[in-house]
């Protein structure tokens, strides 16, 4: 029995060890929080790895799943140690909301008027545009599904499909799969019905949704045979092919999104924060992350030094931008809240 | 004179003897104080700081405070007078200046779905308003200010403490004639999520018992040769991480793992069966985990009882069935029961095992406390449910201590 006691004391130590070493942080460089995988892989080695390179500061990387949480409990308890962080423009406009972004001076970053529209917001700057969109593996379906019908028609496609456990794209994609027009998803789930008719499509395939919460979940399950086709940022599958594995894009209703950069407010390094914000947002470490990873830049001069053959497959080439779904962040910032608890409620029941 | 010595020597013998009992209750409790330290620190005061997080409620009262006190005189019953509506406007040119009004969209967004984007739209509008009347232009500004619901939810939740996250973690709401009532059924969850959890408990802990009460009995009665090599097994997963153990289970489960290649080898299946993201592979793999603290309080209670009674009942005529079942099981009893109890409680918490093995229909309430509180920021809610399974584990035992007994347990 004694052997039990002292296991679950190790354990209890460790855990404790573990918290207490995640509050220590480096006082000299800057603490960067993103999203891991192959994403935060090519950020080490464009943007990270560079601005160390330039300006002598190191860069303390850490991951996470977009808890905007995290956030907030540093910045109520001021124990802010985040110095810029990575999040989605749903995140960025509800932290601005909410109180926990520093508002961004845009004189110690960039000219607006060189980023993309809508990408230079009040608390944070878009840093790459990438895409949900889904796949399948070739060598596992060889007439493989084309359109966002046939990611909900189980007849001809049986079998289990990947979701992200989030309401964000999945309502979308409902309604088109529906018969809705991708220009008035937005329309449409601005009503009641239109939820109502949203969360009926995704009824229909419930029962055969495995849900994915993690980046690098969509490219495992699809190589594990777990299901056939998954939704998956669009990164993260392209890097699994360069990889060798099979996969093929599907790019209709592809749901464009941005990744932007937030500086957590009462940081202690704020200059080093913006220092980095304007390195980050360069035209030439903006055009270096695409042959990492494809996802497009948000600085507008980058566009041009990005290699054409590379620009066809981003998010942002108007070949894949056909079927797209509107970019609307402010429609998520203003309902993402209810719509979630809903979805949530509608997964656990 | 004697007499007197020896009363003497009695009393300075009494009080030696007890200032030496002192000092050694004080090197006790010397010893003790760390512990005691430790766990009111790490343990007892976040628990408990959490636990009024349940039904604190400040974001009206802080950044509201001028319409609070407005509202004090309201008989709700009608629209609220001039007075609130200057109020309120006055207050949210306080709060879009501090960026607190996304925070008040937020608070009452959990009550009045789609309040938080008017909030926010209100909070803009206010800072241009610079005289009144204030009632006309929020009224023009959108219905929502207008209704009578609204300025009910405002004063209900402008209170410092409230009931509305309790009520939640069990589906029930304030109804607006004052009453309880239960939450539309598209919102309702959590009862059935309660209802689930202890389900999930108990059968894994009838199961931990079914595998671990015979595995205990051999591991019990072997020689300590075989005993020991066993024991070895048994233990070996116990001291893996248990993250490391669960995802173990993701790969024997999935759909093109080995067991389902196996089974479909073996021609029981013609195609795979659904063993992860389910229920079964749920409660396997959290079997699997629990096993060694079911087994393991039961065999050191078996170590400790004679082989001399069972033979003593066989010699007196019992058969091999009724020895065991009438002489042997009864002694086993406080290991049972302190195996089962330790099994059940630490189901009852479980997390990361549904999360990754299980579907969308295995989450344990765990699962919502962790999605309440990285995720939805609602501490409130994250800190209610706590404490509503922190009171059910509390009745539990205590039932389970009126029908077996604490002190009738043993582990070892």
């Amino acid at each position: 029995m004694n052997k039990k006691f002292l296991t679950t004391g190790f354990i209890a130590a460790v855990a404790t060890a573990g918290v207490l070493a995640s509050v220590a942080y480096a006082a000299d460089g800057i603490t960067v929080v993103s999203w891991g995988g192959a994403y935060q892989k090519a950020q080490h080695d464009t943007i990270f790895g560079p601005y160390t390179a330039k300006t002598g500061t190191a860069v303390k990387e850490e991951e996470y799943n977009g808890e905007v949480a995290k956030i907030r409990a540093m910045v109520e308890s001021g124990t802010v140690s985040w110095d810029v962080i990575s999040v989605d423009t749903q995140t960025a406009l509800q932290g601005c909301d909410e109180g926990v972004l520093e508002t961004i001076d845009y004189s110690k970053v960039i000219d607006k008027a060189k980023v993309l529209p809508g990408a230079a917001l009040d608390c944070a700057i878009g840093s790459d545009v990438y895409a949900t969109v889904f796949a399948y593996d070739t060598a596992k379906l060889k007439d493989g599904p084309a359109s966002i019908k046939d990611l909900f028609d189980l007849q001809k496609f049986p079998g289990k499909r990947g979701l992200q456990k989030n309401p964000f794209v999945n309502l979308e994609w409902a309604l088109i799969a529906d018969g809705v027009d991708p220009n008035k998803v937005y329309d449409e789930l601005a009503t009641p019905a239109g939820v109502d008719r949203a969360f009926k499509k995704l009824d229909t395939i419930k029962k055969d949704v495995v849900w994915w919460e993690a980046g690098a979940q969509p490219p495992q399950l699809l190589a594990d045979g777990e299901v056939v086709m998954s939704s998956a940022w669009n990164g993260r599958i392209a890097n699994a092919i360069k990889e060798g594995k099979t996969f093929k894009i599907v790019w209709d209703g592809e749901a464009p999104d941005l990744d932007m950069w937030a500086i957590p407010k009462g940081t202690p390094n704020l200059d080093k924060s913006y220092e980095y914000l304007a390195f980050a947002s360069s035209a030439e470490v903006q055009s270096a992350l695409a042959p990492h990873i494809p996802y497009g830049p948000t600085n507008l001069d980058a566009v041009a030094l990005v290699d054409p053959e590379l620009a066809k497959t981003l998010p942002t080439h108007p070949d894949n931008l056909k079927a797209a779904i509107p970019l609307n962040p402010q429609f998520w910032g203003d309902n993402g809240e209810e719509l979630r608890a809903r979805f949530n409620t509608w997964l656990a029941q | 004179m004697s007499v007197t010595t020896y009363s003497e020597d009695r009393s300075t013998l009494k009080a030696r003897l007890r200032r030496a009992e002192r000092m050694q209750r004080l090197r006790a409790l010397g010893l003790v104080l760390p512990l005691f330290l430790f766990i009111l620190v790490v343990f007892v005061t976040p628990i408990a700081i959490l636990l009024t997080r349940a039904v604190d409620n400040p974001e009206i009262a802080d950044n509201l405070p001028l319409t609070t006190t407005a509202l004090k005189d309201w008989d709700g019953k009608d629209l609220p007078g001039e007075a609130v509506y200057a109020a309120f406007a006055e207050d949210l040119k306080a709060a879009q200046k501090s960026k607190a009004t996304g925070l008040l969209g937020k608070r009452l967004n959990y009550e009045l779905p789609g309040t938080r984007s008017k909030m926010l739209q209100a909070g803009r509008t206010a800072e241009k308003m610079t005289a009144g009347p204030f009632k006309d232009a929020f009224l023009k500004l959108d219905p929502l200010w207008g209704k009578l619901e609204t300025w009910q939810v405002i004063e209900r939740a402008s209170h410092r403490t409230t009931s509305f996250y309790l009520l939640k973690a069990l589906d029930r709401q304030w109804s607006p004639t004052g009453g309880i009532e239960q939450v539309a059924p598209d919102q309702r969850l959590f009862v059935d999520v309660f209802v689930r959890t202890l389900g999930i408990s108990v059968g894994v802990t009838l199961a931990t018992l079914i595998l671990g009460f015979p595995l205990a009995y051999v591991l019990a009665t072997l020689p300590p040769r075989h005993s020991n090599l066993m024991m070895i097994l048994v233990l070996l997963p116990f001291w893996t991480s248990l993250l490391v153990r669960t995802t173990a289970w993701v790969v024997v489960l999935q759909t093109e793992g080995p067991v389902n290649d196996l089974l479909l080898w073996l021609g029981v299946t013609n195609e795979p069966l659904p063993l992860i993201f389910s229920r079964f592979g749920t409660i396997v793999a959290m079997t699997h985990i629990q096993l060694p603290f079911t087994l393991l309080p039961i065999y050191s209670v078996m170590k400790t009882i004679s082989p001399n009674y069972v033979r003593a009942a066989r010699s007196l005529g019992a058969g091999p069935f009724s020895a065991f079942w009438q002489i042997y099981f009864p002694q086993t009893m406080p290991g049972i029961a302190a195996g089962c109890l330790l099994t059940f409680i630490l189901c009852l918490g479980y997390y990361i095992t549904p999360a990754l093995v299980g579907g969308p229909t295995d989450q344990m309430i765990s699962y919502f406390v962790a999605l309440y509180t990285n995720r939805e920021l609602n501490w409130g809610q994250a800190s209610a449910l706590g404490a509503i399974l922190l009171a059910a584990t509390l009745i539990l035992y205590a039932v389970y201590n009126k029908l077996v007994g604490i002190d009738k347990m043993k582990l070892g």
